[in-house]
């Protein structure tokens, strides 16, 4: 179900804990996980289970608890851009109605192409950075005017 | 990515800092580290074999409050640690940051990581714990990153594992990401989290001191406290609080977000006065009037702004003013805000972010944003002010943790501090910033 790679990272990721926690590792594996298959199928999450020896409904509870798993296809980019009220401050709003206007959708929208999904997102504790783009959960763009914002989706879109 | 990143300013935590002296932006590895003394304070104790009385005594001296926002005496929490205990014991770092308005820990750890190891050994030996686990923020994915080089860095130097440095101290550290969740924050939901759950905050007692990471005894501090815990033991707890003021010891990290012209982490001594970091933020933005300051992180009641321009930057003086330190967290509004609308935004957040566990919490949250949304689109009925009050007050104090008092406090107090513009709302269905754009400029997209 996973490549080898992501299981030797699962791997390492269980030896931070005690050996009757695997458990703990849930959070890491999962995040692998939807790296390597874009999103968190039943399948996927099952498959995790039977890894860690879990109960699959243990595993889907975690998965459906935090926001940065996706449970459902997401566009090849995933755009979340925090609206908070630091962030909203300093031009978020603005940056999230440019996002819209270019992609040509809204909130938890993907465009038509597969390539783009627009999030909103609470707090990355980056406000100081404000506008700040999290591009596919790893990767934070700060600083992003309308003219940023260009550039970054022109970068994408290569 | 093509951020437009601006150059990194060594200038911009201060001149008075201790936590983050010397920081260029490229010196956070180990080398560079010991080279401006780091480690030096953990070598002391091994080498001295300093009793971890000793330790926990110089912290509680220092006047070392929680940096998270509680504001917990540091020392007094780890003496709580049962030493002799056997089996494991852990410390626990609180990066998960995601507090609005705050983004020091992520400066910390981005520029300083082995300042916080240094501090989180120091800990572990203090409290006589096995294992130690630092909780990083799931949405700074290159900060876990960095951490976790850091990490190997201090285990290949021996800093970390078994027999530290020849002495007869062991002990591990590991990094554990989040995955987006506010409520992870909390101490006990961030236990949870590790564990492998969903991250719902655990009644208490019993404390984590008796039950905690796995049913075992367990400290939770967070990022800025254990790094300030390395320039204690090197310097003295009296010098530590000497910086600052009795009860409030020390230098703390302030993020200034928000209407400020340069928006950043500013390190400055506990009693300096907020007009003071104001002016280090480049003061307000295009030269505007201040409105309003949330000096906490967003669950802090709101200060007036002329208020605040008064009032010193210490635990005990932002009290006075009505609201608290909290994470240091500073939100600057100027006249351009409508104060509903903000709150509308926090209200959103708390609602979001509720993890659910708890009737008044979850049911309550989602209830205010829905009368605050309802006065700021121009729907508002006379008797919503007072249903605010009345489920803010019904909320607080009834939750297992304090993330309904979090969502019920800015509710409470923008009612109270801006009356006016909640009414002026319900009675003319639109907003008087809007309406006086003329005098006060353009109403800011919030």
């Amino acid at each position: 179900m996973l490549s080898g790679e992501s299981l030797k990272k699962i791997d390492t990721e269980v030896a931070k804990y005690p050996a009757d926690q695997k458990q703990s590792a849930v959070m890491a594996a999962l995040a692998l996980a939807q790296e390597e298959k874009g999103h968190l199928s039943t399948e996927v999450m099952d498959f995790v289970a039977g890894y860690l020896g879990m109960a699959p409904v243990a595993v889907y509870e975690v998965a459906s608890f935090y926001t940065m798993y996706d449970l459902a296809p997401v566009g090849g980019h995933k755009l979340c851009v925090c609206t908070n009220l630091p962030c909203a401050l300093s031009g978020a709003v603005e940056a999230a109605e440019h996002l819209k206007k270019k992609l040509g959708i809204d909130w938890n929208e993907t465009t038509p192409d597969g390539r783009f999904t627009l999030k909103q997102g609470e707090c990355f504790g980056a406000c100081g950075d404000a506008p700040v783009v999290l591009v596919n959960n790893k990767k934070m763009a700060s600083f992003m005017t309308p003219e940023a914002i260009d550039k970054m989706l022109a970068e994408l879109q290569k | 990515m093509n951020s437009a990143h601006p150059p990194f300013d060594p200038g911009i935590y201060g001149p008075e800092a201790v936590l983050m002296k010397g920081i260029t932006g490229e010196n956070w590895r180990l080398k560079d580290y010991e080279a401006r003394g780091g480690y030096a304070a953990l070598k002391k104790i091994l080498a001295e074999k300093m009793a971890p009385d000793a330790v926990i005594a110089e912290l509680k001296r220092s006047a070392l409050r929680g940096r998270g926002g509680a504001g917990f005496p540091t020392g007094l929490k780890w003496s709580f640690m049962p030493r002799q205990a056997p089996g494991a014991k852990y410390m626990v770092c609180n990066s998960d940051e995601g507090e609005p308005g705050t983004f020091k820990d992520r400066d910390i750890l981005r520029y300083n990581p082995h300042q916080v190891i240094e501090g989180m050994a120091i800990g572990v030996y203090a409290t006589g714990s096995t294992a130690g686990y630092n909780y990083i923020h799931g949405e700074i994915w290159d900060i876990y990153e960095r951490f976790e080089e850091a990490l190997a860095e201090a285990r290949a130097a021996g800093y970390i594992g078994r027999n530290v440095l020849g002495s007869d101290f062991s002990w591990e550290l590991y990094a554990h990401h989040g995955w987006g969740a506010y409520i992870c924050g909390e101490e006990t939901a961030l236990l949870e989290s590790i564990e492998g759950k969903k991250g719902q905050p655990r009644f208490r007692p019993p404390f984590p001191a008796g039950y905690g990471l796995y049913g075992r005894p367990t400290t939770i501090n967070n990022t800025e406290t254990f790094a300030a815990v390395p320039w204690i033991m090197l310097n003295g707890g009296q010098a530590y609080l000497e910086l600052g003021r009795p009860n409030n010891g020390g230098t703390k990290i302030f993020s200034v977000s928000g209407h400020v012209e340069r928006p950043g982490n500013y390190e400055v001594r506990l009693g300096t006065p907020f007009a003071k970091l104001l002016e280090m933020a480049g003061g307000m933005r295009g030269g505007r009037r201040i409105k309003a300051v949330i000096p906490g992180g967003s669950s802090a009641p709101v200060v007036p702004g002329q208020v605040m321009m008064q009032t010193d930057l210490d635990y005990d003086a932002i009290a006075k003013a009505g609201s608290m330190l909290g994470s240091g967290a500073v939100i600057v509004m100027d006249e351009t805000v409508c104060m509903v609308r903000a709150l509308e935004r926090l209200s959103y957040f708390y609602f979001e972010e509720s993890c659910g566990q708890c009737t008044p919490c979850r049911e309550g949250t989602g209830w205010m944003y829905r009368v605050v949304h309802r006065i700021e689109s121009g729907r508002g009925r006379q008797e919503d002010l007072d249903l605010l009050a009345n489920v803010a007050e019904n909320i607080m104090g009834r939750t297992i943790c304090a993330l309904g008092d979090a969502a019920a406090l800015p509710v409470r107090s923008f009612v109270k501090h801006f009356r006016d513009e909640f009414q002026y709302h319900i009675d003319h269905k639109h907003c008087l910033v809007g309406a006086h754009a003329a005098v006060v400029g353009n109403k800011a997209a919030v």
